[in-house]
């Protein structure tokens, strides 16, 4: 059976080789597929993801501030989603 | 370190605009924490509806903290300390309103912890804020369940569970220390309750006050004219090492591309703080006010 495991990118802007600001990792393979280290960010940039067999899933477009917000910042803008397919031997439901 | 008279120095105030806290360490004495740990520990049971030994009557929110726990003990005395009134009337006023208290009782091995959030809703552009006092009466090893929190994030405008999705922040920030560490949050400031993986028990008592005035200039401004500067202090033109500026233009990492806009909103809460309202970091809101007066005039 196949299941994902997903990877967001927060970078530090819009292109894809700039550097990792923030990451989220969840794993549909339940521990069976490879882990990612959580005190550091996994990867240099989405490019280096990328080379390590990462498949990019969706990319930010770029989106012009309302008028009246364009000096104001909320949440991380640049979200690159990634997925990994993992071959699994179990059913991947156990939690 | 605080003033002469327990209040923040100028720059101080700078660094919590720029972090959105401040933090210091071992600030509560030895036997006061040991008398805290106890009666937090009551508090605790009280508001879980346990049997305890807490007695005093609990604040309604609205409260001036002033009259909150005057039948206490150790809390009474844990505000009174002149370096806690110092840093409370600094940033919220000399007797700011009692908006609500929490007892965080960890147990050791916990395995629960919380996504990041922020104790708001989206909050208006205006920027008067409140403080959470976040107050540790016992040490915290890395690992024992101490608060995580995002530096630099209170000035974004989020929902309070809209940040959740982010598991790891470059330069977030677990808490451990030594005991009786009083840190001062912003209330925009991104934090998170962690996973416990000690044996011990994690008391964490939180406070969070609203300003009863206006939170211009209420620090020890002895250094204020010698460190404000005004907005020639330009990175990119002659900039001062020594000034306000210098901490304001301070940015994340984890800001990337953002980080100017983050000075922006540094300035206009210096704006806010000093009543100076033609303060700039680095000219960026001098320049547009300069065009829109010019436009202005033009059009009279």
């Amino acid at each position: 059976m196949i299941r994902q495991q997903i990877l967001y990118l927060w970078l530090g802007g819009g292109a894809l080789d700039t550097g990792v600001v923030a990451w989220a990792f969840h794993d549909g393979s339940n521990g069976e597929g490879p882990s990612l280290p959580v005190e550091e960010p996994p990867y240099r940039s989405g490019v280096a993801a990328m080379r390590d067999g990462w498949f990019l899933l969706q990319s930010p477009r770029s989106v012009a501030p309302r008028p009246g917000e364009e000096h104001y910042t909320n949440y991380l803008n640049h979200e690159f989603i990634f997925e990994r397919r993992i071959e699994v031997t179990g059913d991947g439901s156990l939690q | 370190m605080p003033a002469a008279d327990h209040r923040l120095t100028t720059l101080e105030m700078a660094q919590f605009v720029t972090d959105g806290y401040l933090r210091f360490d071992g600030l509560i004495p030895y036997d006061l924490n040991r008398r805290l740990r106890k009666e937090l520990t009551q508090l605790a049971r009280r508001k879980a509806g346990m049997e305890s030994t807490f007695e005093a009557a609990l604040p309604q929110t609205g409260t001036p903290l002033s009259e909150c726990y005057t039948d206490g003990d150790a809390i009474r005395e844990f505000l009174d300390l002149p370096s806690v009134a110092g840093i409370i009337k600094s940033l919220v006023g000399t007797d700011p309103v009692f908006d609500h208290d929490w007892v965080h009782y960890l147990r050791g091995n916990t395995q629960h912890e919380q996504h990041l959030h922020v104790d708001a809703v989206i909050d208006t552009i205006d920027p008067t804020f409140d403080i959470q006092l976040f107050y540790f009466p016992h040490d915290v090893e890395a690992g024992a369940g101490g608060t995580r929190f995002v530096p630099g994030s209170h000035l974004r405008h989020v929902r309070a569970e809209g940040v959740g999705r982010y598991q790891h922040i470059v330069g977030d920030q677990r808490f451990e220390g030594p005991a009786g560490t009083l840190m001062a949050f912003h209330h925009g400031l991104w934090h998170a309750g962690q996973k416990n993986h000690s044996d011990r028990d994690r008391i964490m008592y939180k406070l969070r006050l609203n300003p009863s005035e206006p939170q211009v200039r209420l620090w020890n401004t002895d250094d204020f004219d010698e460190v404000h500067n005004d907005y020639r202090d330009h990175t990119f033109a002659h900039p001062r090492r020594d000034s306000v500026a210098e901490i304001l233009r301070r940015t994340q990492s984890w800001h990337g591309e953002d980080g100017r806009y983050e000075q922006m909103q540094h300035a206009r809460l210096w704006r806010y703080l000093t009543g100076d309202n033609n303060y700039d970091v680095d000219y960026y809101l001098t320049r547009l006010e300069a065009r829109a007066e010019m436009l202005s005039a033009d059009n009279a």
